[in-house]
């Protein structure tokens, strides 16, 4: 008798978008299997155009909703680079820690909201409270933090006010950076325990490498997040202003949101991806996280970027602390704008929680913007996820694994990549026939 | 027989960036007090539990081609409350900003030649607001919605009563907050038709109000005309900045 499974798990998930997965296989061997992204096109590039330079950070942060610093500030960087626009030190440092805000935020989220629960075997957070109200708790106040942090640099949690060109409309007191120092310390502890509690179940992370290739950006001067230049495990470093011939994206008809392709058929960006290029720029506590779950680079294990993504959570703390209290020896100074209206194009890169984002915007003499690109990291990750799936999918049918762990297994390399918190929880629905 | 006698709650999401709803995750430790009044039954965000079974239904987003349509009609069918969350659900928000170009230029622009016809994924009308679509029953403006009115709104529907929503414009809040008007510092705002609510928190951090709760129900548009003279700006820098949020409102949405 033919065994036969189908799969297709509709119209379900947000990532950037909604994403389905269809998964054909008979008597042990997979016909087809395909990551399919269904997401409504938004068209944001054609937004961008004919926008004033000055509304072109608030238009870029509603991409996405949890990296909306990251968009707001990679579209400054894109704005400032088009005209010549040079920032402070104290404007780049209070930038860094909004970066950190958002990072600290993502990854907290990702790991302690939607991955969480696959380690302890339940369908979200809720039921948590009543069984781990302790490891919940904790979760929260890390989460709190990261949000509160951003409301201190940003004006708000989600989508970015007093980002702007050349500087902030408003910055923290040095009263308020006090405080702040004072929870971050707070929060190591805390953190220490999270990832205590995420290693006695780590175990459920599947055992599953495919070599690819991983790009990031990486500097000279720190474990690269906010600047750096584009790196790959494969090409060493690249330059900035190629990324068009980096990223090479193209259409799939199963796919509204693009694919990218390097070096090889795929290519993976993300907490992962910067690890493996610059763990030896990685705080003390980082470090120890890292050492804690056996991460070394390379590791080609897509499901230990959510390890990844901790041992980030340890490293943006411990940098913030740094970087407060370098701003706090220096004093904090209002700084007003001061810049002219440049037409050019600029290039700026950033690493987003999930991964290098870039954004190319071309500048008129009236500081309107006339052309935009954005290549955002979900996109560049979709054919690692698809090519990741064409290995893994073959492995757990002919190791004839039930319906249940089949879905989990896809669900949790789905998710492992976090492509965007809603795709992330209720991904996939899947029907076995 | 249900169970429970707590409101079945559910959220949806359409083209957007998912920012409203990860305000429900944002009220921290209040979600824990939310669940103890309303069963949250679908919530892809937070959840993998799905249920058609809902009494009121959150939808973010806005609706950008025939599928989504469909899916919201279905939902609107289930629902006995639908609430629109965000400005891209309420007004179409920074999605209809494309409007002001054909579909067919905007998939040139972003999908070059690709053979993306007769592909339903790619099948894209004019932004619509949920409200273009189907009957919406109340409206949790802002892009982001605030957390602080969405746990008012929620707390309010489930005790069976109306939610209070602002009808009057950012200025109010603005004022109480003794704010420097965005205008004196030579900037510009959209908080003299703008609806409240937000708490004026753009010009709270020292940046214009950017209309995304969308206008009140009868904005003061003499007043604005006085304001724009007074410091001398044009109606066309108010409208050149108006459609971010609200290019909706210069004219009817394409069917």
């Amino acid at each position: 008798m033919s065994k036969k499974i189908e799969i297709k798990i509709e119209h379900v998930t947000r990532v950037e978008g909604h994403g389905n997965i269809v998964l054909d296989a008979e008597d042990g061997a997979v016909k087809q299997v395909q990551w399919q992204v269904s997401e409504a096109p938004r068209f944001f590039e054609a937004m961008m155009v004919g926008r004033d330079y000055t509304e072109l950070t608030h238009i870029a942060s509603r991409i996405c909703g949890i990296c909306s610093i990251s968009h707001g500030l990679v579209s400054l960087k894109a704005t400032e680079n088009a005209m010549g626009v040079k920032i402070s030190d104290q404007t780049l440092w209070l930038r860094k820690l909004a970066h950190h805000a958002e990072h600290l935020q993502s990854h907290v989220l990702h790991v302690g909201y939607l991955v969480a629960p696959d380690l302890f075997g339940v369908g979200s957070v809720f039921p948590l409270v009543g069984t781990h109200k302790d490891i919940v708790v904790k979760i929260i106040k890390l989460h709190r933090l990261a949000n509160e942090m951003s409301d201190l640099f940003c004006g708000r949690t989600t989508h970015p006010i007093t980002l702007t060109v050349g500087g902030f409309t408003k910055i923290p007191t040095e009263k308020e950076l006090v405080a702040l120092r004072h929870r971050l310390d707070d929060a190591i502890e805390t953190t220490k325990e999270v990832a205590g509690v995420v290693l006695e179940n780590a175990g459920k992370l599947p055992d599953f490498t495919r070599e690819t290739e991983y790009i990031a950006l990486s500097s000279g001067d720190e474990y690269a997040m906010y600047d750096g230049v584009i790196s790959s495990t494969d090409a060493g470093r690249l330059n900035n202003d190629d990324y068009l011939d980096i990223t090479n994206e193209f259409v799939v008809p199963y796919s509204t949101a693009k694919h990218a392709r390097h070096k090889r058929d795929s290519y993976m960006v993300g907490a992962l991806a910067r690890f493996n290029l610059n763990s030896e720029k990685l705080s003390p506590l980082a470090k120890d996280v890292a050492d804690m779950f056996g991460l070394k680079p390379l590791n080609y294990n897509p499901y230990m970027n959510s390890v990844a993504q901790l041992v980030e959570v340890a490293h943006c703390l411990e940098d913030s602390i740094s970087k407060v209290d370098a701003l706090l020896d220096t004093g904090l100074k209002d700084e007003v704008p001061d810049f002219k209206v440049n037409p050019g194009r600029g290039v700026g890169v950033i690493e987003a929680p999930r991964g290098l984002l870039i954004h190319d915007y071309t500048i008129d003499e009236n500081g309107k913007c006339i052309k935009a690109n954005c290549v955002i990291p979900t996109n560049q990750n979709h054919r690692n996820i698809q090519k990741d799936m064409e290995v893994l999918a073959p492995q757990l049918v002919g190791q004839d694994k039930d319906k249940k762990e089949i879905e989990l297994t896809l669900e949790m390399l789905v998710r492992a990549y976090d492509p965007c918190i809603s795709c992330s929880t209720h991904y996939l629905k899947v029907d076995f026939e | 027989m249900r169970p429970s006698v707590k409101p079945r709650v559910a959220f949806f999401d359409f083209a957007s960036c998912e920012g409203c709803q990860l305000q429900v995750i944002n009220l921290e430790e209040s979600v824990i007090d939310l669940i103890d009044i309303v069963d949250v039954v679908s919530f892809r965000e937070a959840m993998k539990e799905h249920s058609d079974d809902y009494d009121i239904a959150f939808v973010e987003g806005s609706i950008m081609r025939p599928m989504d349509a469909e899916r919201l009609k279905k939902i609107r069918e289930r629902a006995k409350i639908l609430v629109a969350l965000g400005a891209c659900a309420c007004i179409g928000g920074i999605n209809a900003l494309r409007n002001r170009y054909s579909v067919e230029h905007v998939k040139k622009v972003v999908y070059g030649d690709a053979d993306i016809e007769g592909n339903p994924f790619f099948d894209v009308f004019h932004t619509k607001a949920v409200g273009d679509v189907v009957d919406v029953d109340y409206y949790v403006y802002g892009c982001p919605i605030s957390r602080d009115e969405l746990a008012k709104v929620i707390t309010s529907l489930a005790l069976g009563k109306k939610p209070e929503i602002p009808n009057y414009p950012v200025c109010v809040e603005c004022k109480k907050k003794e704010n420097v008007c965005i205008f004196e510092k030579g900037g510009f705002c959209l908080g003299p038709v703008t609806r409240a609510g937000c708490g004026a928190i753009c010009p709270t951090n020292g940046s214009g109000c950017e209309g995304c709760r969308g206008l009140v129900d009868n904005p003061n548009t003499d007043s604005e005309l006085d304001v724009l003279k007074k410091y001398g700006l044009t109606v066309e820098d108010a409208l050149g900045r108006f459609d971010l949020f609200c290019y909706k409102y210069k004219g009817e949405v394409s069917k």
